[in-house]
Order: C-alpha cells, then sequence, then structure tokens
C-alpha cells in the first residue's frame, strides 16, 4: 500500500519555484529517500507534507488524508526530526520526551512507559536527567528520532539527519534508522544530499532544481550507468585497446596512463580479461557505479557540497520570503 | 479548539524553567524592590502628596503593576526564543491549535506574573500600609487578569518581532513607555493631556488603577485612584479578551 501519494505538487515562494509538479508514492514499511543537492526543493516538500505550509498547487496526501485540508488527522500519524534541533536545550532528555507525549495526547496509563522505551532505544536511559545543552549532536539527533517515535507514527520524516555530525556518529546513527520500518512498523521518508547515505533506501527519488529527474532502487539507479567500470594498467596501452576491441567488441577509453572499460558484470570480465591479454597487464581494478555517479550522469554536475552554493542562496530566498508571508 | 493536555504541558515547560534559572527570578524580584524602596524611598522625602498616602505608599501598586508587566512580557517574549533555538517548530507540528499554544503562553505568563506580585505584595507592612484580607484577595484577582492582558499583549508583540535583537526595541520603545504612562509613578490626572490620552490606551493604567482603589481606599487628595473600580476591572478584563483573540490570530499568521 502506497502511504505517501503526492501529484504534480507546486510550491512558489514569490518568483520562486522551490517545487516544481513532482509526483510520486511511498510504500508502507520502507524507506524512501529523497536526494538532491540544497535548494533543489526537499526541505520544501517535507514542509508541505508535515502540513507546516500549503502547497500553490497538486495534492500529497498521506495516510489517506490530505495533508493541506486534513492537517489535524496527517499530524497524528507523523513524526518529524527536522534538519536543525527542536530540542528545549533547558530541558533534561526525559522532559523532551514528556513534553512530546503530553503535545500528542498519549494515552497517561502509557506515558511513562512510552518515555522509558524511547530513552533505552535512543541509549540514553544513563542521560536522561540531564540538560540537552550537555548533549553531543549524535545523542541531540538519536533523542529526536526518539522522540518522533512516541507517539507511534506511520511516517517518520528525516531532513538531513546526518548533517553536522561527525563520520562516528553518522554511522551509528544509520544503524539506528535502517532499523526503524522492522522494529516500529514505520515508513521512513528522508532527505540527504550525501549520497553514498542513500544506499540504505528501498527506493530514492532525485531531486534538482524542484524537479524528480529519476527514480528507483539504488540498484536499479545505478544500472543507468550501464555497469562496472575495469581500470587497467598495461604495458601497452595502445595495442591492448585493439586487442580489448577485437576480443570483446567493447571500445576502450584512455585516461591518466589507464585504459577503462565499462561492462555490465565487472567481477566476471576480469579473469576474461586476464586469460586473453594477460601477459600485457600490469594492473587491475574494477569500481562499482556509486549514486553520485548516477547524479552525475544525470545533471551532468556533481551534487554541491554544504559549503556555499548557488542552492544556499535560493534556500536563504524561500527562508525570507516565508518569514514574510507564508506560515498558514 | 483548546487541547488541555497541551495548555498544561505548556505551562509546566515555563515554570521548570523559571524556576531553574535562578538570576531570571532573583532578578524580576529585585527590580520592584530597587524601584520601591531607592526610588520610592529618595522620593517620598521630596514629593509633597498632600493627602493620607506617602509617596513611598503611592507607588506600591505601581510597582505591583510593574512587576506583572514585565514579567508578563517576559514571559510571552520567550516565544521569539522558541522560535529562534527551533524549539517552535516541535510545537507547530503536533496535532493541536495555534490557539492552544496561545492559551498555555498566555496562563503561564498569568501564574508567574501573579506568584511574583504577591512576593512583592508582602512587603506591605513594611510601607506601613494596612491592606484587609478582602482587599488581597481582590488584588490577587486584579493581578491574574492584567498579567493574562498583558501576557496576551506580549504574544501580540512576539509574533510580529522574529530574532532576539528586536528584544532591546521592545522593552525600551514599548515597555517602558508603557510603565511610565500608567499612572504608577503620578497620578494620570496630574498629567499633560496628550500624555494623558497615551494612558487611557493603556491597559496597565486601568491596573494600576485598580490595585490603587484596593490598596489606600481612604485616600482622596491628588494621589487617589483616576478612575472608578468597576470601570478598570471591566476595562482589564475587555483587554484580556480582546488581546488573547488578537495573540491567537497573529500567531495563527505568524506562526
Amino acid at each position: 500500500m502506497q502511504i505517501i501519494k503526492v501529484d504534480n505538487l507546486v510550491k512558489r515562494f514569490g518568483a520562486i519555484t522551490a517545487v516544481d509538479g513532482i509526483s510520486f508514492g511511498v510504500e508502507e514499511n520502507t524507506i524512501f529517500g529523497f536526494l538532491g543537492p540544497n535548494g533543489a526543493g526537499k526541505t520544501t516538500t517535507i514542509n508541505i507534507l508535515c502540513t507546516l505550509i500549503a502547497p500553490t498547487s497538486g495534492n500529497a496526501s498521506l495516510d489517506g488524508h490530505d495533508c493541506y485540508s486534513e492537517s489535524a488527522e496527517v499530524r497524528r500519524s507523523i513524526g518529524i526530526v527536522f534538519q536543525d534541533s527542536s530540542l528545549d536545550k533547558d530541558l533534561t532528555a526525559r522532559e523532551n520526551l514528556m513534553f512530546h507525549a503530553y503535545l500528542y495526547d498519549v494515552p497517561k496509563a502509557e506515558r511513562k512507559k512510552r518515555v522509558e522505551d524511547a530513552l533505552q532505544f535512543a541509549e540514553l536511559r544513563d542521560r536522561a536527567d540531564n540538560l540537552i545543552k550537555t548533549f553531543s549532536g549524535g545523542m541531540k539527533r538519536r533523542l529526536e528520532v526518539a522522540r518522533g517515535l512516541i507517539h507511534r507514527p506511520k511516517v517518520l520524516f528525516l531532513d538531513e539527519p546526518t548533517l553536522g555530525l561527525d563520520p562516528q556518529s553518522r554511522q551509528n546513527l544509520w544503524e539506528f534508522i535502517t532499523d526503524l520500518p522492522r522494529k516500529h512498523d514505520v515508513t521512513i521518508f528522508m532527505t540527504t544530499h550525501y549520497m553514498e547515505e542513500a544506499e540504505v533506501c528501498d527506493r530514492i527519488a532525485i531531486i534538482d532544481k524542484g524537479r524528480i529527474i529519476e527514480s528507483g532502487s539504488p540498484q536499479e539507479l545505478k544500472k543507468i550507468i550501464g555497469g562496472d567500470v575495469i581500470y587497467l594498467k598495461t604495458a601497452d596501452n595502445k595495442k591492448a585497446m585493439e586487442e580489448i576491441k577485437g576480443l570483446f567488441g567493447i571500445e576502450a577509453s584512455e585516461k591518466d596512463g589507464e585504459i577503462f572499460i565499462s561492462v555490465p558484470k565487472g567481477e566476471a570480465c576480469i579473469p576474461e580479461i586476464i586469460r586473453k591479454i594477460g601477459e600485457q597487464v600490469l594492473s587491475v581494478r574494477m569500481q562499482r557505479p556509486t549514486l553520485n555517479d548516477v547524479f552525475l550522469k544525470l545533471t551532468g554536475k556533481e551534487i554541491r557540497e554544504e559549503n556555499a552554493s548557488p542552492g544556499d542562496d535560493i534556500k536563504e530566498a524561500v527562508r525570507s520570503y516565508r518569514r514574510r508571508h507564508d506560515r498558514s | 479548539m483548546i487541547e488541555a493536555n497541551a495548555v498544561y504541558v505548556i505551562v509546566a515547560r515555563e515554570f521548570k524553567k523559571f524556576i531553574r534559572e535562578k538570576s531570571r527570578l532573583i532578578s524580576t524580584i529585585a527590580r520592584p524592590l530597587v524601584w520601591l524602596f531607592l526610588v520610592g524611598g529618595g522620593m517620598s522625602r521630596l514629593v509633597p502628596t498632600g493627602g493620607g498616602v506617602s509617596y513611598m505608599q503611592f507607588i506600591f501598586p505601581g510597582i505591583l503593576g510593574m512587576t506583572i508587566l514585565f514579567t508578563s512580557i517576559f514571559s510571552s517574549i520567550s516565544i521569539i526564543w522558541d522560535k529562534e533555538f527551533g524549539f517552535m517548530k516541535e510545537i507547530l507540528v503536533a496535532p493541536i491549535s495555534r490557539f492552544s499554544v496561545v492559551i498555555g503562553k498566555a496562563t503561564s505568563g498569568m501564574l508567574l506574573s501573579t506568584i511574583q506580585a504577591v512576593i512583592i505584595l508582602a512587603f506591605f507592612p513594611f510601607l506601613g500600609l494596612s491592606i484587609g484580607p478582602l482587599e488581597i484577595v481582590g488584588i490577587i484577582f486584579v493581578c491574574a487578569i492584567l498579567a493574562f492582558a498583558l501576557a496576551s499583549f506580549g504574544i501580540v508583540l512576539a509574533s510580529f518581532y522574529e530574532s532576539y535583537e528586536s528584544f532591546s526595541v521592545i522593552m525600551n520603545f514599548i515597555v517602558m513607555p508603557m510603565f511610565f504612562l500608567s499612572g504608577a509613578m503620578y497620578p494620570v490626572k496630574l498629567m499633560p493631556p496628550i500624555l494623558q490620552l497615551f494612558t487611557k490606551v493603556n491597559p496597565l493604567t486601568f491596573g494600576v488603577d485598580a490595585l490603587k482603589h484596593l490598596t489606600f481606599p481612604l485616600e482622596k487628595g491628588p494621589m487617589s485612584p483616576d478612575f472608578p473600580f468597576l470601570l478598570d476591572v471591566l476595562v482589564i478584563l475587555a483587554a484580556a479578551v480582546v488581546l488573547v483573540i488578537i495573540g491567537g490570530k497573529a500567531f495563527e499568521r505568524k506562526g
């Protein structure tokens, strides 16, 4: 069953079109990744799905409820971890969770237990009564994810969950997140601009400049690249290239003293090459396509990094527009 | 629609934070006492009141009003902090109405202010005032409705200001003038006519005036209250209702 359905969704902020007619669906209890550079329209889409802003046109529904006209029902069935921390740093971990339990009207008999479970789940039981301002970035994120699950939502939104975390905390957080659909019977909708992190998703939609340019499972997307790339160093590159063309019918190219060929199944091709032209080969290596390659192929550019970029300008423009007008 | 659980937890959060911030508690108690004893005490020797009350006794209701004004506005302005530090998002995506948030904030401002006003009120015997038990109950009631009105006014302000840099603007250009134009430090009837106009659109004026009625009911001279008691109470109640509705609308619009 598709728990999220988005149909031809458009959101404009003044002259800027942040989301430009996107459509997609998310299956229940899967991890769906929204992938794209800063300013691509990821957060805007999340904000529409979370009922925080109204779409300019098009439809978005969650568990059968319209995200605009039935916002109360939608809010009850979602949990959100925002890009920036939304914990109260002057309260303790337990107090933050308790606040959430009251706000979502968790039955009195269950409040305490659910808060304790969340602390356990976030591995923060020994820090439960410490103020949030003493917590590290990774601890805060884990607590926010656990908090987002207290009211048993059907969908959990994670907006750039690993932004600003060190590699170790990132790794931990991903292990934590991949277990969620199974353990908590929840669908995960996440955004990221770290390509390698999107590998954990069941399905990915690649978004750029407000449009979805491709979607599929990570494996399907990598097929766009056309398989693995094999790099060879040989005694005589020219001769080897001719021989490869003659033997396999593949056009090889040369770059930085290496020749490389693109083949569907690299691991089966390497022994074949060694058998045929083994004497000339000095070294051989194979590279599996990454989602980064996919993005590069689809958009003709690398996904932009976190620092200042054209995307940030758009983001800033959208923010200031929203400060002035929106917030409906 | 108002969700009781949401209002309760918003109030509980403000109380927890208030108790934890010792410096805030001390400064909000110390400020009125400084005004009362250092300003009021000094001026008492300078200002002939021409009636039964001394100047220090005269400003006592005004100082109660000051306590309520500062605490209520400060409590509501915390909305700006919540926005700045991201916590407001947690509240805004929750399945509760925006009006519950406004009621929760206004109620916490009301309770915190009233508690502090009661602490200041306890100093009345040191000023040579004698206030009966019935009047004390009346003072607490007036303090509570005044605090609710002013906390709602604070929410209106907080909806229009986005960052905490605006805090000093609010303090210097709205809160301080409201205090001086409320009849707290000098009777409204002795002010120039233009300033009297300002006092009449200031809800604090009527709060302070009602407190004057309850603090020195027998005073007849120039320091006596400026308006009838019933009018004072009605104006404060009306202001409370109107301001909480405007606050609700403003908050809904601006989040």
